[in-house]
Order: structure tokens, then C-alpha cells, then sequence
């Protein structure tokens, strides 16, 4: 857990994994998250998708691309559960930012809590990227948090990220747990305004 | 932008500052925590040598490793490491003097069933919980949000979450319920009209004769299920209802200080001309239940209608959807979901998981057997709840009929204990999601439904109308069922 630590841009190769609404429990499956720690969540990520019934790994694109730092998905990915245990997984993996179609917002909030870039474009700029990742699977694909473009071989897009992501990452404060613990006064005062709170603490 | 919404109202309420980042810094006023997503972030506590900022506002239960068996229950639990997370949240809540509401309170349960039976959930509050059905609280016109544990660790610290403000869209739900016809056939129904990410960016405020009409348990029902439409939050504004069902709940105020805090949750309700970011409309009239047919709960349809095929979709992303979910639940286009074979039925969780849902579900199987190949699943969704089905008979009536009568917890709905499909199984199931894999077996197939349809499907070993036992008394049904099984 690093603090204050800006990220303005972050490169690697891609892997493209395609689909809509791709769900949390397919990303980490909850039997995996019997665990107390997120350590070896890496190990888990895609489990059931990226093995054969006899437990082999299959074609999965995270088997052919081992080694990517940047994940290139469709629309709404990340929905379903809650679990940070998924966008632990990806960054444990490896994976140091998202292009995707859309996201479904806890998940974006939680690549946010994690520092991951999760930026958007549209579909068809999101499967031409993909395309591309298939035909260059050693290409470099960066995305700039900062100027926000995404660019790979010759080509640089235009995406979009989320005005408070971009800040957080920029500034070097998506960590909001140091934020916000140095406004204690201000949630006293927000406290004592709500009036079932009252004599509680 | 909306105005004079009660989301508006709460959120202003609760607002502690801006943030440099452009969120806006929110107080969390009831915090509920379980033993999955909490053990990292307590330790990111730890780490930072943090205390629990408001240990009084915060709750704690053990859910989704619950073992439903009694005999199971007994510590150390068998499975080790289910132990290691019971025993880490019982430190966790013990060192930070967190109330936990645990196997021997008699009060353990899912998180979002114990918090509004036991009046913990009310109107005006900003509900939080590392999991994503907590705008379940919303039935009491609150915000819940679904966290993540770094999230969690920032409520722990600081009571507080980081957020954006989201849209607000009415929904409006037009119409009267037939008899056996439910809540979770309504949001169902929403699902499938608005989609599983319609609601990305917005909050879900639920209104109309048919949502007004429903009890607390319905209302519960219907926004616990908001997110599987994209919704991070969904609610309803507090009334009658609302406040009748408060009223003597073991946290909910007594006496005079309840009519105090009444005039706080009226003051919340959104104004008469209160303006939203948009409107929709939902006809609920003469609905039929519904089923799903495939992997995501918008892949649903009424148990009358066909299971639509690839070219019933505009969008290329929803047709190669459909391909996947006909392929994986092993369906054709143009198929009745009627006399689709189901190996298990499980009725329980954080939708229906409350009295009213094994009151209607024993109405079908007072009279009725399970079929002989159904492995069949009633687990309580809080010990409460338990305890309220056995005082009136309901236990006997599950077990007489075939079903296994449970102990508290998520179970079967996410399998992380020791209930879960096996290989290919089908599970008539009153649960939340159909997702590929997430009933614990990656080639089960899950069919969502009310918890009446779950019993019907029991009783016939397919998906069965359940109308055709509820209408015609305990006789009419089964004979009826037989020709449309195809």
C-alpha cells in the first residue's frame, strides 16, 4: 500500500479480454476468497475460464498473454460482487491498467482505491485495440492518465477517465483513507446534524 | 441534475466536504461488516496503526462461509479455512469493540437480512457494506452502497466513503400483482426492461401503485436487486409502511424519541416536485412470473413467454450473449422454460430470504412432496428468521414436504460454504445471480425465481407455474402442469 505515489501514465503489452458484462465471480470466482489476505488472489484470477474441465489451461487469452500490463475489455466489466479480490487479482497478475467499453461503478471504484487506471473509448476503438493486440502481442500499448490517449503502434486515441480518477491518480492521492482522516473535525460537525447518530459514540 | 430527491436530501445530510479530487467526502452512518471482505482491510488498519473511527455505528455477522448444517456450526469449524476468517473477524470486532451479531447471539445472519429486522436499517441513513446487495437498506428510503475493502478500510478509519453523487432515475412500476406474483417478479421484470448496466451512473428511486403496495420484506426484495440492473443504490421513499415496521424493532427508537425521528424520515421523503434526471415506466399489470433463461438476471423472461434466440436482439453484444447463455444452459430459442428439468432448489439469501418468503413457499408445499430427484435447500436468511418459521410450524411443513430445513446463511447463492451445485446440476433458486460458476460448480446452471416457483419447481422436479397450486388449492395444480411440460 504506497501513498502518494502519482501515476500519469503506465505502459506494458495488452491483453484483450473480450465480453460484456464479464462478472466479478467469473474474474475471481468466490471459492477462492476464503482467504484473509489477497496475496495469492494472482493465482485465482479467471480460474474457471482459463482452464479445460480437466484443469489444463485452455486458449484463454490470459494463458496465451502472460507477462501484460495493460487489459483491454468491453462493456461493463466488473459487474456482479463487490469483491476487490478481482481488481486485486488483475494488479497482482500484472495488469497495471484497464481500456475497456465501460465498467460498473464499484469496480472502477475499487482500481481507483488500487491506483489502476480503468479508462474508456468506444467500442469500436475498444475491439480495434484488440485486434491489435491479437496481431502484436508484444506491442507496447500506454495509456496517459494525463493527456488521456492510449496509444499502440502508430495509432494514439482519444479515452476518456473519470474526472475524480484522473485527479486521484495524477495528484498522487487515490489513497482516500489518509484524505478524509485529516477532516475529522468536519465529520464531527456533520455528525452532530444527524439526528440518529445522536449519543451514539 | 436532480433537485429535492430523497437521495439528494440524504446525500446533503451526510456531506462532509469536497475533495480535491472532485468527490464528495460522505458520512457512512451505519456500517456493516462480514467476515469475507473485512479481514484486509482490518489489517490495513493495523498496519497504519488506525483505530475503528465509530465502532458504535458499525455491525458485524458472519454470512457467506456460514455452514447451514447445525452440526457444523460447532468451532473450529471444519473447514480450516473458514475458521481462519471467523476467528479473524471475531479479533477484529472483540480488539475494536464492534457489536457482532455471531452464531451464539441468535441473532447471526445475512448482514441484509439482520440489519433491517432488527431495526439497525432506517429512513435518512447512508448505509455501507463490503458487499454489493446493501442498497437492500434503500426499502427504508436510505443509501446503501456495495464497497470494496479499501473502501472499507476508509469507513473503518474515518467513517466515511469517498463518492460522486449519481443520477437519479424514478421508476416508476405501474400496475396491481396477481396472486403469486411478487417483488422479486417486479425488479425481475425492471431487469429486463432497463438492463443489467442501465442503471450505471444512477440510483434506482422505486415508486408506483405496485411498489407502494408491497410490504417491507417486498420492498427489501426489489432493491437488494438493483445492482443486477447496474444500479450501485436503489430505494423508496419511507411511509406508513416503512414506519410500521420499525416500530419495536430491538434498534429502531421507542416512544416519544420515535415520533422525534419520525419527523426526520418524513423530512427525507422526496418532495412532490421533486425533479429527476429521468423517468421510466415499468408496467407491472397482469405480470406473470418470471424466470431467467440464461447467465445474467436481464436474460429473464415471463414464465409465459418463450426463451428468445440470437436474432430476437438488435445489439450484436446482447446476440452473442444469448448464444453463450443458450449454450451453457443447454436451451433452445423458441423453448418454454416450463418442464425445464431442475436437479435443486434452494431457497434462501439476502433476496429472499425472509419470513414471508417461506410463508408463501410453504403455502404450495403443505400438500406437496419434492420430487425424488431434487435435491432440495431452505435456509433461513437470518437465525431470526429461523426462529419465525419454527414458532409457526413452517420448519415442519419444508421438512415433512422434503427439503432440508437450514441454518442461517448465504449458502448455496455463492457456495462458499459447503452447499453447492455439483457438475451441470440446475437450481431453481431464489437468489440474485445466474452468473456462470457462482452457485460453486462453473457447469451449473442457475434459473432465478420468486420463492413460490422455487417450491413449485421442488414439488415437480421443473420449472412449474406456480399459480397453478396457489389458485387452484392443493389438488389443482400438478395436472395442469404435466401438458405444458414439454
Amino acid at each position: 500500500m504506497s501513498e502518494d505515489q502519482h501515476i500519469t501514465d503506465v505502459a506494458g503489452t495488452g491483453v484483450p479480454i473480450p465480453g460484456d458484462d464479464v462478472d466479478t465471480d467469473q474474474i475471481l470466482p468466490a471459492k477462492f476468497m476464503k482467504e484473509v489476505t489477497f496475496d495469492n488472489m494472482a493465482d485465482y484470477l479467471f480460474y474457471d475460464a482459463r482452464r479445460d474441465d480437466d484443469g489444463e489451461f485452455n486458449d484463454h487469452p490470459l494463458n496465451r498473454f502472460e507477462g501484460a500490463s495493460i487489459a483491454v475489455v468491453n462493456s461493463n466489466f466488473g459487474c456482479g460482487s463487490s469483491r476487490e479480490h478481482a481488481p486485486q487479482a488483475m494488479m497482482r497478475w500484472g495488469i497495471d491498467g484497464v481500456v475497456g467499453e465501460s465498467y460498473a461503478e464499484i469496480f472502477r471504484d475499487n482500481c481507483k482505491s488500487l491506483g489502476i487506471p480503468a479508462v474508456t473509448a468506444d467500442h469500436e476503438t475498444v475491439t480495434e485495440l484488440q485486434a491489435w493486440i491479437e496481431d502484436n502481442p508484444d506491442g507496447d500499448v500506454e495509456i496517459d492518465v494525463e493527456a488521456k490517449t492510449v496509444a499502440y503502434g502508430d495509432t494514439v486515441i482519444d479515452v476518456d477517465v473519470d474526472d475524480a480518477m484522473r485527479e486521484a491518480l495524477i495528484d498522487g492521492i487515490w489513497d482516500t483513507t489518509a484524505l478524509m482522516y485529516s477532516n475529522r473535525s468536519k465529520v464531527d460537525a456533520t455528525v452532530d446534524g444527524l439526528p440518529y447518530v445522536e449519543g451514539d459514540d | 441534475m436532480s433537485e429535492g430527491t430523497l437521495y439528494d436530501k440524504v446525500w446533503e445530510r451526510h456531506k462532509v466536504t469536497e475533495l480535491p479530487n472532485g468527490q464528495d467526502q460522505l458520512f457512512v452512518g451505519l456500517h456493516l461488516v462480514h467476515e469475507v471482505t473485512s479481514p484486509q482491510a482490518f489489517g490495513m488498519l493495523r498496519e497504519r496503526d488506525l483505530d475503528v473511527a465509530y465502532p458504535g455505528r458499525t455491525f458485524a455477522t458472519t454470512d457467506h462461509i456460514a455452514p447451514t448444517e447445525a452440526d457444523k456450526r460447532e468451532r473450529p469449524l471444519a473447514d480450516d479455512q473458514a475458521e481462519e476468517m471467523l476467528s479473524a473477524l471475531e479479533r477484529n470486532v472483540s480488539e475494536n469493540g464492534i457489536t457482532f451479531f455471531g452464531f451464539e447471539s441468535g441473532k447471526q445472519g445475512i448482514t441484509h437480512v439482520v440489519a433491517p429486522e432488527l431495526g439497525l436499517s432506517q429512513p435518512g441513513m447512508t448505509v455501507a457494506c463490503g458487499d454489493s446487495h446493501t442498497a437492500t437498506h434503500g426499502a427504508f428510503g436510505s443509501i446503501g452502497v456495495g464497497i470494496g475493502t479499501s473502501q472499507i478500510r476508509d469507513v473503518l478509519a474515518t467513517g466515511c466513503i469517498a463518492a460522486d453523487k449519481q443520477k437519479v432515475r424514478r421508476v416508476e412500476v405501474e400496475g396491481e400483482l396477481g396472486e403469486g406474483v411478487y417483488a422479486k417478479d417486479v425488479i425481475l421484470k425492471v431487469i429486463q426492461d432497463l438492463g443489467v448496466d442501465g442503471g450505471v451512473g444512477h440510483v434506482y428511486e422505486y415508486g408506483g401503485p405496485a411498489i407502494e403496495a408491497l410490504d417491507m420484506e417486498g420492498r427489501l426484495a426489489v432493491c437488494n436487486m438493483s445492482i443486477e440492473g447496474g444500479a450501485r443504490a436503489g430505494y423508496i421513499n419511507p411511509d406508513e409502511t416503512t414506519y410500521e415496521y420499525l416500530e419495536g424493532r430491538e434498534y429502531a427508537p421507542e416512544g416519544e424519541a420515535f415520533e422525534g425521528r419520525k419527523a426526520y424520515w418524513e423530512s427525507v421523503a422526496s418532495d412532490d416536485d421533486a425533479e429527476y434526471d429521468d423517468v421510466v415506466t415499468v408496467d407491472a399489470d397482469g405480470l406473470d412470473p418470471l424466470v431467467t433463461w440464461g447467465i445474467n438476471p436481464g436474460q429473464v423472461i415471463e414464465i409465459s413467454d418463450p426463451v428468445p434466440g440470437p436474432d430476437d436482439f438488435e445489439a450484436r453484444t446482447d446476440r452473442e450473449a444469448a448464444e453463450q447463455a443458450l449454450d451453457h444452459m443447454e436451451i433452445e430459442p423458441g423453448q418454454s422454460m416450463l418442464g425445464y428439468d431442475v436437479d435443486v432448489a434452494f431457497l434462501g439469501t439476502c433476496t429472499n430470504g425472509r419470513l414471508s418468503d417461506f410463508e408463501e413457499a410453504a403455502k404450495i408445499l403443505e400438500d406437496n412432496t419434492v420430487d425424488e430427484d431434487v435435491r432440495a435447500l431452505a435456509v433461513p436468511g437470518s437465525e431470526t428468521v429461523r426462529q419465525q418459521c419454527e414458532e409457526r410450524g413452517i420448519d415442519e411443513v419444508f421438512i415433512n414436504a422434503g427439503f432440508q430445513w437450514r441454518r442461517a446463511g448465504c449458502s448455496m447463492c455463492l457456495a462458499m460454504n459447503d452447499d453447492a451445485l455439483e457438475g451441470d446440476e440446475v437450481c431453481a433458486s431464489s437468489s440474485n445471480r445466474n452468473f456462470v460458476g457462482r452457485q460453486g460448480s462453473k457447469d451449473g446452471r442457475t434459473v432465478l425465481m420468486s420463492p413460490a416457483m422455487v417450491a413449485a419447481a421442488a414439488v415437480e422436479g421443473e420449472v412449474t407455474d406456480a399459480r397453478d397450486y396457489l389458485d387452484d388449492g392443493p389438488t389443482g395444480g400438478a395436472g395442469g402442469v404435466e401438458e405444458v411440460a414439454d
